[in-house]
C-alpha cells in the first residue's frame, strides 16, 4: 500500500479556516472521554501542555519522560521569549503580520494554513500563561512588557528575564502536576519510549524501558501523542540537552510515519566555542548580543596576536563589509555561514581556530560600561563563568552551533502523522517553521499545539476511529515488545572495543562537515557512504557494558546513537535530493553571484516526506506541494 | 592538570555504598566538572569497569538535573553555580575531591550519585499551582501586576528544583524549595484564591515525604545555585500562620 499525504487543510479564506474547522470537528461525548486512554510522550512545552489540557477535558492520560522529573524537559533552556500578536505596543502588529514574518522567515517552505493558525492562537497563549502565574516582565504601570526580537520590525516578544522557556515550562508543569494530583494523568518519569505499537494500521500504544531497573513494558491506548523534541544532537555537539534524541520519531518513522524535511536544521550564530576534545555540549547566548557587538576576525591568516594588539586596519569586520545595510544583524543562517567560512579560511580565533570575535569595545566607548552591563550583564556573567574571560576587557569569542530542527514527522492540519492515531506536536513535527525558524517562535508553537490545537483535533480522531478492545497480550503488542528487548540485548552482546561516545562523536563531526551549514552533492554522497560504514562498524565493534536490568546510561545512549546512525543517512539524502538553497539549507551549487541562497520554487516548492523502506535501503520520497494564496514567495535580500 | 577523586559508588538502592579512589590525569582547567567525569567514565569503559552514574541533562545550569556534593558542599565551592557550570579552574592542580550524592531520607540513592527526587514533584502536585483550565483565562492585561511584585515573584520562580537546599540543610529540610513556590504564586494576584490552601497542602506533603524541619541555619540559601533568598521562608511562615488562624490548616 502506498503512503498518501492528505494535509486535510480546510477550505475557505485563510483567516476563517481554523474557526470553520473547529466548528466541523467531531466531538467526543463528555461522559465517554474518560474511557479514552491517550499516551503523551515528552513533557516539554508541547507535551506537558497537551497532557494537562487533555486531562482537564476528561481523557485518561498517561505521560512519559526520560528525565527524572517532567519539569526538566529541554524547553526549560529557552532564553529569549515568546511571540504573540497582541499589538500591546501599538506599533502595527497583527495576526497577519506575525503570520507573514513567520512564513517569510521560513523561506516559504511551510504550510500557509498552519502558520496562520499559529499566529491566530498566539495571543491566547499569553492569556493562559499569565493566568497560570508565569512572571512575565512588566512595565512600571503593571502591564506586560515586550521587546523586539529576531530582526522583526515590531515589539511582540514576551519574556521572563533570560528564562522565558523555564517559566513557561513551569506553568505547563504546574498544570500537569495539578492533573497528576487529581489522578487524571499517570506520570512515568525516568521512562524512555522505544517503539510505537501499530495494530491494524492504527497507533495503539508504546513500548517503554524503565531507566532505573531496565524493565521493558507495553502501554496500550486509543491514541499516542509524540512531543519528543528535535534531533540537533545528531551533530553530537549542539545546544540541546545531552539526553535529546531522535529515537521516538525515528522508531515511529520505521513503523510507517512519514518524516518531513529532515535536512532543515538551524545553526545558531552566537554560541560559546568549544575548548577541546572533551567538549560535551555547546552553550547558546542570546542573539541580542549582536545589537551592540561587532563581529570580526584578523585580516591575516594565523594571526596569533591578542585581539587588543591587532590594529583597526588589520581587522576584518566581515558582516559589515558584506552586508553594509544590515551589518551584524543579518539573519541567523547568514551570520553562521559567514563565520564558518572565515574560520575555514584559517582566520578563526581561539582554541582550534573555531571562533570569531564579538567585540563590545566600541559600544562600551559609546554608551559606557554601565549601560552595556544593564543590557547584557547576565550574558557577560555566563560567558565569563564558562571561559574565565571578561567581555568588558576582551572581545567575546563566538561560534555557530546546531540549535533547532525544523524537520520532523509529517503531520496533517490536525497534527496527525501518516499513522492514524499517532499525533505529533512541538519541535518533533515539521509543520510551522519551514526551512528556518524565527526567534521566539518555538515556544509559541509548542504551546499552541499543546494547549489549543491538539485537544480539539484528537477528539475528532477518537470520535470516529474504530478502536477494538486491546490489551498488552495482543500478538502485535507482544511482538513489538520482543523486538525492543531484542535490540537492547543485541547492543549489549556486541561487546566490541569502541565506546558508544566515540561513534556518536565521529558521526557528529561527519554531519557537521557534510550536512551542516553548507552542503554540496559530492560531500553528501560521501557522507551517506561513510555513515553506512560507521553504522556497520557500530554493530560490529561497539562496547556498551553493564546489564540491561539496571540503570545503565551507556545502554540508553547506545540505543539513541544506533537510531542517529540510521536517521543521519536520511538527513543527507533529503539534503541531496533538494537541489536548491532555502533558509538553513544552503547547497553550495545553488547560490546567487553574491553568495546568497537561491531558491527554486518551481521544482522544490514542496514538503519532502520520506517513507521508510528498510535500513540501508533507499527511502521513498512523497511530496506535498505548497500553495500560497495569501503571500507571494519573494527572494530574501539583506545587502 | 590532574585530580584525585573519591567517588561514592553504590550499586543500587539497597546496596552498601563506599568511596572509590580514582586518579584522573590529563584534564584541562577549561573542562567543566561533568566533562571531567565524562573523561573518567570513558577511561572506566576502556578498562571494562562500570562508569559512574550521575544525573545531568542541559549542562547550562537551568534544568536542575545535575547535583553532587563536592568536598562537603552541594554543587561545589563556587557560589551561584550548578555542578555542570563548575569548571576545573576552580580547583588547584592535584586537588583531592570527595564526591557524594545528595544525602536526605526523602531523596533515596538509586545508584552512585543518582538520587530519587520525586518527592519534590509530589509536593508540587499537592498544591504548587494556580488552578486554571486551558481556555478559560481572561485577557492577559486585564489584571495589572505591580512591577516589584512581578520581579520578586520571578526571583522566587527562578528555582530549578535541583535539591541542593535539601542536601545542604543539616535537617534535610525542603522549606526553601517549598517557600520559593509558595512565594512565587502567592505574590501574584492570580495566585490569591488558593493562597491559604496552597501553603497548607504543600507543607503537609513536604512533612509526609520525610523532609526535616527548618531551624534557620541558612545553609540552603548559601548552596542555592539560583541564590533564592530565605526571606521567602519568612513569607511562607507568615502565610502558613495566617492560614492556620483562619482554619485552613
Amino acid at each position: 500500500m502506498t503512503m498518501e499525504l492528505r494535509p486535510n487543510t480546510p477550505g475557505g479564506p485563510l483567516a476563517e479556516k481554523w474557526e470553520r474547522h473547529r466548528a466541523e470537528l467531531r466531538l467526543v461525548n463528555p461522559a465517554n472521554k474518560r474511557k479514552h486512554h491517550v499516551i503523551v510522550v515528552g513533557t516539554g512545552l508541547a507535551g506537558a501542555s497537551a497532557a494537562a489540557s487533555l486531562a482537564e477535558l476528561g481523557y485518561t492520560v498517561s505521560c512519559f519522560c526520560f528525565q527524572d522529573s517532567p519539569r526538566r524537559a529541554h524547553s526549560i533552556a529557552a532564553q529569549g521569549g515568546i511571540n504573540a500578536a497582541k499589538n500591546y505596543q501599538n506599533d502595527g502588529d497583527s495576526v497577519f503580520r506575525l503570520f507573514y514574518d513567520t512564513i517569510k522567515g521560513g523561506d516559504f517552505r511551510s504550510r500557509e494554513a498552519n502558520v496562520y493558525r499559529l499566529a491566530e492562537i498566539s495571543a491566547r497563549i499569553i492569556d493562559q500563561c499569565v493566568a497560570q502565574g508565569v512572571p512575565f516582565a512588566r512595565e512600571y504601570g503593571g502591564l506586560l512588557a515586550n521587546r523586539s526580537f529576531g530582526g522583526v520590525q515590531v515589539s511582540r516578544t514576551f519574556y521572563a528575564r533570560g528564562q522565558t522557556g523555564q517559566q513557561l515550562l513551569l506553568g505547563a508543569y504546574h498544570a500537569l502536576c495539578r492533573q497528576i494530583g487529581a489522578g487524571q494523568v499517570r506520570m512515568y518519569p525516568r521512562t524512555e519510549m522505544l517503539d510505537v505499537v501499530v495494530v491494524d494500521g492504527q497507533a495503539r500504544g508504546i513500548i517503554t524501558r524503565n531507566l532505573v531497573d531496565g524493565k521493558i513494558s507495553a502501554h496500550v491506548a486509543d491514541a499516542v501523542v509524540l512531543a519528543t523534541g528535535g534531533y540537533s544532537n545528531v551533530y553530537y555537539l549542539s545546544t540541546n540537552a545531552k539526553g535529546c534524541n531522535v529515537t521516538a520519531i525515528w522508531r515511529a518513522h520505521k513503523r510507517g510515519a512519514a518524516l518531513a524535511n529532515p535536512c532543515f536544521t538551524q545553526i545558531h550564530p552566537t554560541c560559546i566555542p568549544p575548548t577541546g576534545h572533551h567538549q560535551a555540549k555547546l552553550t547558546l547566548m542570546s542573539e541580542s548580543l549582536r545589537n551592540d557587538g561587532r563581529i570580526w576576525v584578523p585580516l591575516r591568516k594565523g594571526d596569533a596576536r591578542a585581539p587588543g594588539d591587532i590594529p583597526e586596519t588589520e581587522r576584518d569586520y566581515y558582516l559589515e563589509r558584506l552586508y553594509p545595510s544590515y551589518g551584524n544583524l543579518v539573519p541567523r543562517d547568514l551570520a553562521s555561514r559567514r563565520a564558518k567560512e572565515v574560520c575555514d579560511e584559517g582566520r578563526g580565533v581561539g582554541p582550534g581556530g573555531h571562533g570569531v570575535y564579538l567585540d563590545f569595545r566600541d559600544a562600551i566607548a559609546r554608551l559606557g560600561e554601565a549601560a552595556i552591563a544593564d543590557r547584557y550583564g547576565n550574558l557577560f556573567q555566563m560567558y565569563q563563568r564558562i571561559t574565565a574571560e571578561s567581555p568588558y576587557r576582551a572581545p567575546m569569542r563566538i561560534y555557530p552551533a546546531p540549535h533547532y530542527t525544523m524537520g520532523g514527522l509529517w503531520v496533517d492540519y490536525n497534527l496527525m502523522s501518516t499513522i492514524p492515531g499517532l499525533h505529533v506536536i512541538g519541535e518533533a513535527n515539521f509543520s510551522d517553521h519551514g526551512a528556518n525558524r524565527l526567534g521566539a517562535s518555538a515556544l509559541m508553537q509548542g504551546l499552541a499545539d499543546g494547549y489549543f490545537i491538539l485537544p480539539y483535533t484528537i477528539g475528532d480522531y477518537l470520535a470516529q476511529a474504530k478502536l477494538p478492545k486491546l490489551d498488552a497480550t495482543h500478538p502485535a503488542v507482544r511482538q513489538t515488545g520482543a523486538q525492543v528487548a531484542d535490540r537492547a540485548r543485541k547492543l549489549l552482546e556486541v561487546n566490541g572495543r569502541r565506546s558508544v561516545d566515540t561513534f556518536h562523536r565521529e558521526l557528529g563531526r561527519l554531519m557537521w562537515d557534510r550536512c551542516g551549514m553548507s552542503r554540496n552533492a559530492a560531500g553528501l554522497k560521501d557522507a551517506i557512504q561513510k555513515i553506512c560504514v560507521l553504522r556497520e562498524e557500530f554493530w560490529d565493534d561497539v562496547y556498551v557494558g553493564g546489564r540491561g536490568e539496571d540503570l545503565n546510561e551507556a545502554l540508553e545512549q547506545a540505543g539513541r546513537v544506533s537510531d542517529f546512525l540510521e536517521f543521519a543517512e536520511l538527513m543527507c539524502r533529503d539534503a541531496l535530493e533538494r537541489d536548491e538553497s532555502c533558509g538553513c539549507h544552503f547547497r553550495e551549487e545553488y547560490q546567487t553571484p553574491e553568495g546568497e541562497a537561491r531558491r527554486d520554487d518551481e521544482r522544490f516548492g514542496y514538503v519532502a516526506a520520506w517513507e521508510f523502506t528498510g535500513v540501508g535501503k533507499t527511502p521513498l520520497l512523497h511530496t506535498e506541494p505548497l500553495q500560497f494564496e495569501a503571500v507571494h514567495p519573494s527572494q530574501r535580500s539583506y545587502t | 592538570m590532574r585530580v584525585t577523586l573519591h567517588v561514592w559508588r553504590q550499586a543500587g538502592p539497597a546496596a552498601l555504598g563506599k568511596f572509590v579512589r580514582y586518579d584522573v590525569s590529563d584534564v584541562s582547567a577549561d573542562m567543566s566538572f561533568l566533562e571531567m567525569l565524562d573523561v573518567l567514565n570513558q577511561q572506566l569503559i576502556g578498562r571494562r569497569e562500570e562508569p559512574i552514574a550521575f544525573d545531568h541533562d542541559c549542562r547550562e545550569g537551568i534544568c536542575g538535573a545535575c547535583g553532587m556534593v563536592i568536598n562537603g558542599r552541594p554543587h561545589g565551592p563556587q557560589r551561584a553555580t550548578t555542578t555542570c557550570q563548575l569548571h576545573l579552574r576552580s580547583f588547584p592542580d592535584g586537588a583531592e575531591l570527595w564526591i557524594e550524592p545528595w544525602r536526605a531520607r526523602a531523596f533515596p540513592v538509586l545508584k552512585d550519585l543518582v538520587v530519587d527526587r520525586s518527592a519534590f514533584d509530589r509536593v508540587i502536585q499537592a498544591g504548587g499551582f494556580i488552578s486554571v483550565r486551558t481556555g478559560s483565562a481572561p485577557e492577559a492585561n486585564s489584571v495589572a501586576v505591580a512591577k516589584q511584585d512581578a520581579d520578586l515573584a520571578m526571583d522566587a520562580a527562578a528555582c530549578i528544583g535541583c535539591g541542593a537546599c535539601v542536601a545542604a540543610c543539616p535537617n534535610a529540610s525542603a522549606l526553601l524549595f517549598v517557600a520559593a513556590k509558595v512565594s512565587h504564586l502567592g505574590l501574584l494576584p492570580q495566585g490569591q484564591p488558593e493562597r491559604a490552601s496552597r501553603v497548607v497542602t504543600m507543607v503537609t506533603q513536604m512533612d509526609a515525604e520525610g523532609f526535616g524541619a527548618c531551624t534557620n541555619h541558612g545553609e540552603c540559601m548559601a548552596a542555592c545555585p539560583k541564590e533564592i533568598s530565605i526571606d521567602f521562608i519568612a513569607r511562607l511562615n507568615r502565610d502558613y500562620l495566617k492560614a492556620a488562624v483562619r482554619g485552613a490548616a
